[in-house]
């Protein structure tokens, strides 16, 4: 089905798409190491299948769900959007997935669910960077149902015509491309819908650092990484940073009315 | 061996084993350059700036690790190389410096002072920079005699306060809880510490026989 997923055209860029040897050797996932090169190395160790993701809160089809039932082959479509990592590099990726809002619509969220919160995989026989604690394992990421259901949000199986590897999440991860990478989870084994904000690690660990939106923004400054420009793998100059990543005639109007840099 | 062999043999060799890592990358970013496969992967700048900056770290804490070791061994041959060690410290923050500068900004120094203005870390690098400048110029036997040694020295102790910065420089740059970071901070401040200790005690080194290596 990988191959012959449709091209979302008018949700896709046109930039030259990154290598598949650079989208796949150069990972953050410190699940298995924090270098960039230690999921490449040590992903294959991570089994995928069976794979299940158990769906709590408020929801009505609460309970565990295989690959298979999540994951209906003719839904899937490629799209190519852009990464920015919140470390100042930036990639082209062509994706392969399901539009998150069907597969919430399917679910069938309460009145009362208000965010969407998801965590990744933490097995420790699995993952040796687990055995150092990065980050308070399990890795925790979430978003506002509105940014959760919006068209460009992505459940992402694949790349470049196959199936993810495991480095880049396998077997399915989360793709939001207004917000730096860390929003875009990976390996997702439980999906809770909350009334509240839910913990997401990163804002966990630095508050005054990593925001709960996280959206791309050249103009709030970071204290480790330029936001205001971006490598692209493969460029050897930087290049200006965009609003929202380039997403913001698509997604602005979700934070109408916020201080962006007070919900940064 | 005696004191004169030590200096015809060990200088040169030590020379060129500190060498090797700077001549590495100067080959790796000359096989980029001319689009040969190299060692740089994905993110060139990335690396070439990691790569030298632990490299900084490392001759630094050799640097100051040569008194130490000296007074462990109870001889004064180590302090022999300590200049040069030292001189490449030096060598290697500029290697960082350039890596930093002129290939991951490509000279935009409007760029640079943002970074210094908006990131501490980049405060704390160019501090330690800054205080390693004076001690490279001064390095010589004639700046030893124009300052007098008691001025010469307390100026050189400047580097204390460069191995200060550079751990601080590591530490508020990665993101999460990383160990490397606190390994480097932590052997540098055991490295000062011994200073105070001593500074507190028993004063300068003193070897018990001072022609015996």
């Amino acid at each position: 089905p990988y191959a012959q997923a449709p091209l979302n055209k008018a949700l896709s860029t046109e930039e030259p798409q990154t290598d598949y040897k650079a989208l796949t050797s150069y990972n953050n996932f410190y699940e298995f190491g924090t270098d960039k090169s230690d999921p490449k190395r040590y992903a294959s160790a991570m089994e995928t299948e069976p794979w299940s993701v158990k769906v709590s809160g408020a929801v009505e089809k609460a309970g565990t769900y295989s690959f298979d039932d999540l994951i209906t082959p003719s839904d899937l479509e490629s799209r190519i959007y852009r990464l920015r990592c919140v470390e100042g590099w930036s990639m082209v990726v062509p994706w392969i997935g399901i539009p998150l809002h069907k597969i919430i619509r399917r679910l069938q969220p309460t009145s009362k669910a208000r965010y969407v919160q998801f965590e990744t995989l933490a097995n420790r026989k699995m993952m040796r960077g687990l055995r150092f604690p990065v980050l308070d394992w399990p890795y925790k990421e979430g978003l506002r149902m509105d940014e959760a259901l919006h068209p460009l949000t992505l459940l992402a199986t694949g790349l470049y015509d196959a199936p993810l590897p495991n480095q880049n999440g396998a077997p399915l991860r989360l793709v939001i491309p207004w917000k730096y990478g860390f929003k875009s989870i990976k390996s997702i084994v439980a999906i809770r819908f909350t009334e509240k904000q839910p913990v997401t690690s990163w804002n966990q660990f630095a508050p005054s650092e990593y925001g709960f939106y996280a959206n791309v923004n050249p103009e709030v400054r970071h204290p480790r990484w330029s936001q205001a420009t971006e490598r692209r793998i493969g460029d050897f100059r930087r290049r200006d940073s965009l609003m929202f990543n380039g997403y913001a005639e698509e997604v602005a109007g979700l934070y109408s009315g916020m201080d962006l840099r007070t919900y940064f | 061996m005696t004191t004169a062999q030590i200096r015809i043999f060990g200088k040169p060799i030590l020379f060129f084993m500190l060498s090797l890592p700077a001549l590495w990358l100067t080959v790796q970013w000359a096989l980029y350059f001319s689009g040969e496969p190299n060692g740089l992967g994905i993110n060139p700048q990335e690396i070439s700036n990691r790569f030298s900056g632990r490299w900084t770290l490392r001759m630094l804490i050799l640097a100051l690790a040569v008194s130490p070791f000296a007074a462990l061994i109870n001889k004064p041959w180590p302090l022999m190389f300590r200049r040069m060690v030292g001189l490449f410290a030096f060598f290697y923050v500029t290697v960082h410096l350039g890596s930093y500068l002129g290939l991951d900004l490509a000279l935009d120094f409007s760029a640079l002072w943002r970074d210094i203005m908006e990131r501490v870390y980049i405060l704390f690098g160019v501090g330690a920079f800054l205080c390693l400048l004076p001690l490279a110029a001064t390095s010589t036997k004639g700046w030893i005699k124009r300052l007098g040694a008691p001025r010469w020295k307390a100026l050189h102790r400047l580097v204390y306060m460069a191995g200060l910065l550079a751990a601080l420089h590591f530490l508020f740059l990665v993101k999460g809880n990383r160990l490397e970071p606190k390994i480097y901070a932590a052997i540098i401040a055991a490295l000062l510490l011994w200073r105070l200790y001593r500074s507190l005690g028993s004063g300068p080194i003193k070897f018990g026989d001072s022609h015996l290596l």
